[in-house]
């Protein structure tokens, strides 16, 4: 246990900021407002030390602390004020505690001798905010400030990581107390890392020794717990093909000789359909969810599943297991290594590569190297921006169809790469989250591909570009409808097109408003040239491609269907 | 309702403001109805017992709340149980208008019958206390209705004590303490 010591009595305000810098903060994202005024003027001292980003709505404050904390390893802070600014977090937190993303969300909040009285910009902070975080807490005494802050910080890393609010009384942050700082290790009602039982893992291990069949899914928990060497061990040695999640894509280099690709709805074919042939599944770190299972009655049943998770409520929440493992899965993943034989399943993997090929075939050659014109893909324009940046930058997007594709056609080969919004799908994500993830990495080149649905819904965070000058891609895949919406109406609901056509503002003009260079693409021939332009831009670019308006993503596993039962077209199923 | 069973709840918890909004957010989730509810400082010190009823589909379904209540924070350790495995008991107290006592007259024979504890008599009230199940305390309940009339009637929650010997939760912590020292993961 380390010990900050200082005798020195200081304020609420102060104590809080010293408990930022003695849990490593040096980033931060906010918005400032009447109940949280102290603390940012405590911060105004330690300019030098904490960087605070001011973006330009709280929810893009809790989004780029998602971006930054998921490139970075670091817990995402972000600082408000009562009442609306705290509301204003909701969404974010929500994403985050979806997407186990640590945050540590410090909110202001009314002087406690008016707490539950409707004050002014008074609103009920910790029980809006319990069901969508890990740990939310309010304080009232100033002296409650560095433990709570030591506190939070603990559970929003440790275990399966997540979000926590601290909500601070006005009056905690002017109060004064005396500064002492511990670190916190152990909290009796918390047991964030479950030991791992040996003979569950020797179990696995027979299990796996004597598979013929074998199938691994990599999750997010892969890279959350650093396991991302310790997979690639595992993997090798038994020789596994396995596929990732959404949020698992850059835990392994995309062209890793046993990746076959990508699960769920818009996950590549041979995983999905070969989900359903394996005779061992093996889930590490991942959390079956229903975009990735379709229907559960026919998902899997003839294979032995073992599930290694960190999250015990995880286990047989949505598909019952033969085996769990539970613990950290760098911990388990290195025991169980030690345990299986060399292996290697090579006529099992080819019964991926056989779908890869009618999936090329099908579908990626059309979407990347459309041969006849027409206007331009999607698939080529990330395509070519993934290679232009030679598979080295960071992907963020947003949601929609041009997530899906960004997250199938960007190639990855370094870990902590991918930044989208899984669980929860929030549109206007992106470009928050962009900003952050270029704070928590500064050396990486950062692409945010957005649609011109989602990047309206969050454009004002052009003004935090405006402000920092940061240094954000943005590609812009203008399709001119909430594509993934208009695709469903086109499948589902007779193509009536319900409210999905957009019309759209001048968005080169609007980036220019803010002093962000930008260029409008509507021919294929442009293209490089175009995106080259962007990527030796000093600071943010805005990369407008007005693509096909009725694009359509494929393949599909239409929601509730089985993982086997995939579309390759309209009406056609591989 | 019929093909439900009904599970008992325990939850041992830090004394935090806003654990209970934390349990029922949970139940809500999935729809799920408290039956009974039941709070109260545990034998440790600084910890608090929930005993929560509720009727649920299967056992899975308990299981899975069970876990996501355990997975809060503030929340030391949470498990189910169905009646089997229990010692129960509700209370229930009975307001009566004393000139309809006495109206009535054979009050012995149901003293006797339901065991009934006379707590409180005035010229205008008297008031039964009855401990027992459900059934119980329900049957006493339609008994006095008809017969006598209440003027007031409350039960409280389920109380409930496992009848194996399970692991004691100074137990659990004490395990838990020497290894759950958890150096931080980032
Ligand atoms: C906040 C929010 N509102 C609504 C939705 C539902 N939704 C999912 S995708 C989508 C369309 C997105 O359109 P656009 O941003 O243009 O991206 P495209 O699908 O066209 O690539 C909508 C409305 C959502 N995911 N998030
Ligand atoms: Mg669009």
């Amino acid at each position: 246990m380390k010990e900050e010591q200082s005798n020195s009595i200081v304020s609420g305000s102060e104590a809080l900021i010293r408990s930022l810098v003695a849990e490593g903060v040096d980033t931060m994202f906010g918005y400032p407002g009447g109940a949280i005024m102290p603390v940012f003027d405590a911060l105004y001292d330690h300019r030098d030390k904490v960087k605070h980003v001011l973006v330009r709505h709280e929810q893009a404050a809790v989004h780029a602390a998602q971006g930054y904390a998921r490139v970075s390893q670091k817990v995402g802070v972000a600082l408000v004020t009562s009442g609306p600014g705290a509301t204003n977090t909701i969404t974010g937190l929500t994403d985050a505690m979806m997407d186990s993303t640590p945050l540590v969300v410090i909110s202001g909040q009314v002087a406690s001798s008016l707490l539950g009285s409707d004050a002014f910009q008074e609103a009920d902070v910790i029980g809006i905010t319990q069901p969508v975080t890990k740990w939310a807490y309010q304080v009232r005494r100033v002296e409650d400030i560095p433990w709570a802050i030591s506190r939070a910080f603990y559970i929003a890393r440790s275990g399966r990581p997540g979000p926590v609010v601290i909500d601070i009384a006005k009056d905690a942050q002017v109060n004064k107390c005396e500064f002492k700082y511990e670190k916190t290790t152990f909290l009796r009602s918390y047991y964030p890392v479950p030991h791992p039982d040996k003979e569950k893992i020797a179990e696995a291990a027979k299990i796996i020794n004597e598979a013929k069949r074998p199938f691994a899914l990599v999750g997010q928990g892969v890279v959350l717990g650093k396991a991302e060497t310790e997979l690639k061990l595992f993997l090798e040695k038994s020789g596994i093909p396995f596929a990732s999640t959404l949020l698992g894509l850059s835990a392994m280099n995309s062209d890793h000789p046993l990746n076959t690709g990508m699960l769920g709805m818009h996950g590549n074919i041979g995983p999905n359909i070969n989900t359903n042939s394996c005779d061992v599944l093996i889930a590490i770190g991942m959390r079956f969810d229903d975009r990735v299972t379709g229907n559960l009655n026919s998902y899997a049943k003839q294979a032995k599943i073992i599930h290694f998770d960190i999250d015990p409520g995880e286990i047989d929440k949505n598909v019952k297991t033969t085996v769990k493992v539970l613990g950290n899965a760098k911990t388990t993943l290195s025991m169980i290594t030690e345990l299986i034989n060399s292996n290697n399943h090579n006529d099992w993997l080819n019964k991926f590569r056989e779908y890869d090929k009618i999936e090329y075939d099908k579908v990626i050659k059309q979407e990347l190297f459309p041969e006849n014109g027409g206007q331009i893909k999607m698939g080529e324009v990330v395509h070519k921006v993934t290679e232009a940046t030679g598979n080295k930058a960071i992907c963020v997007n947003d949601v929609g169809q041009h997530q899906m594709i960004s997250s199938r056609y960007f190639k990855f080969t370094q870990s902590r790469s991918l930044v989208t919004s899984g669980g929860l799908g929030t549109m206007g994500f992106g470009l928050p989250a962009a900003i952050g993830a270029k704070y928590g990495a500064p050396d990486r080149t950062v692409c945010v591909f957005v649609g011109d649905g989602g990047l309206q819904m969050t454009m004002h965070e052009f003004g935090t570009i405006l402000e920092t000058g940061v240094d954000v891609k943005i590609i812009l895949l203008n399709n001119n409808y909430l594509g993934m919406v208009r695709q469903w109406q086109e499948l589902f609901f007779e193509e009536r097109y319900s409210e999905t056509h957009l019309k759209n503002p001048d968005f080169i003009k609007v980036a220019d408003a803010y002093n962000i260079a930008g260029r409008i693409v509507t021919e294929r021939a442009e293209l490089d040239d175009a995106i080259q332009e962007m990527l030796n831009h000093k600071g943010s670019f805005l990369l407008e491609v007005v693509v096909e308006t009725k694009g359509m993503v494929y393949p599909m596993v239409p929601a509730g269907g089985s993982v086997t039962d995939v579309m390759v077209g309209k009406g056609e199923k591989v | 309702m019929s093909n439900k069973t009904l599970y008992t709840i325990t939850i041992f918890s830090e004394n935090a403001v806003g654990v209970l909004n934390q349990i029922t957010t949970i139940f809500t989730r999935r729809q799920l109805n408290i039956e009974t509810l039941s709070v109260s400082p545990s034998a440790l010190e600084g910890i608090h017992k929930f005993t929560i009823t509720t009727f649920a589909e299967d056992e899975s379904v308990a299981k899975k709340i069970v876990r996501q209540i355990d997975k809060r924070v503030d929340i030391l350790k949470a498990f189910y149980n169905t009646d089997d495995d229990l010692v129960y008991q509700e209370l229930a107290l009975y307001k009566l208008s004393t000139e309809k006592v006495m109206e009535h007259g054979s009050v012995e024979y149901l003293i006797r019958k339901y065991n009934i504890r006379v707590l409180e008599v005035t010229e205008d009230n008297i008031v039964f206390l009855k401990a027992g199940h459900y059934e119980e305390t329900q049957g006493l309940f339609e008994e006095l209705a008809e017969k006598i009339g209440v003027l007031q009637f409350v039960r409280s929650g389920r109380i409930a004590i496992t009848k194996s010997k399970i692991e004691r939760l100074s137990d659990i912590l004490a395990e838990r303490e020497a290894l759950g020292h958890c150096e931080q993961q980032l």
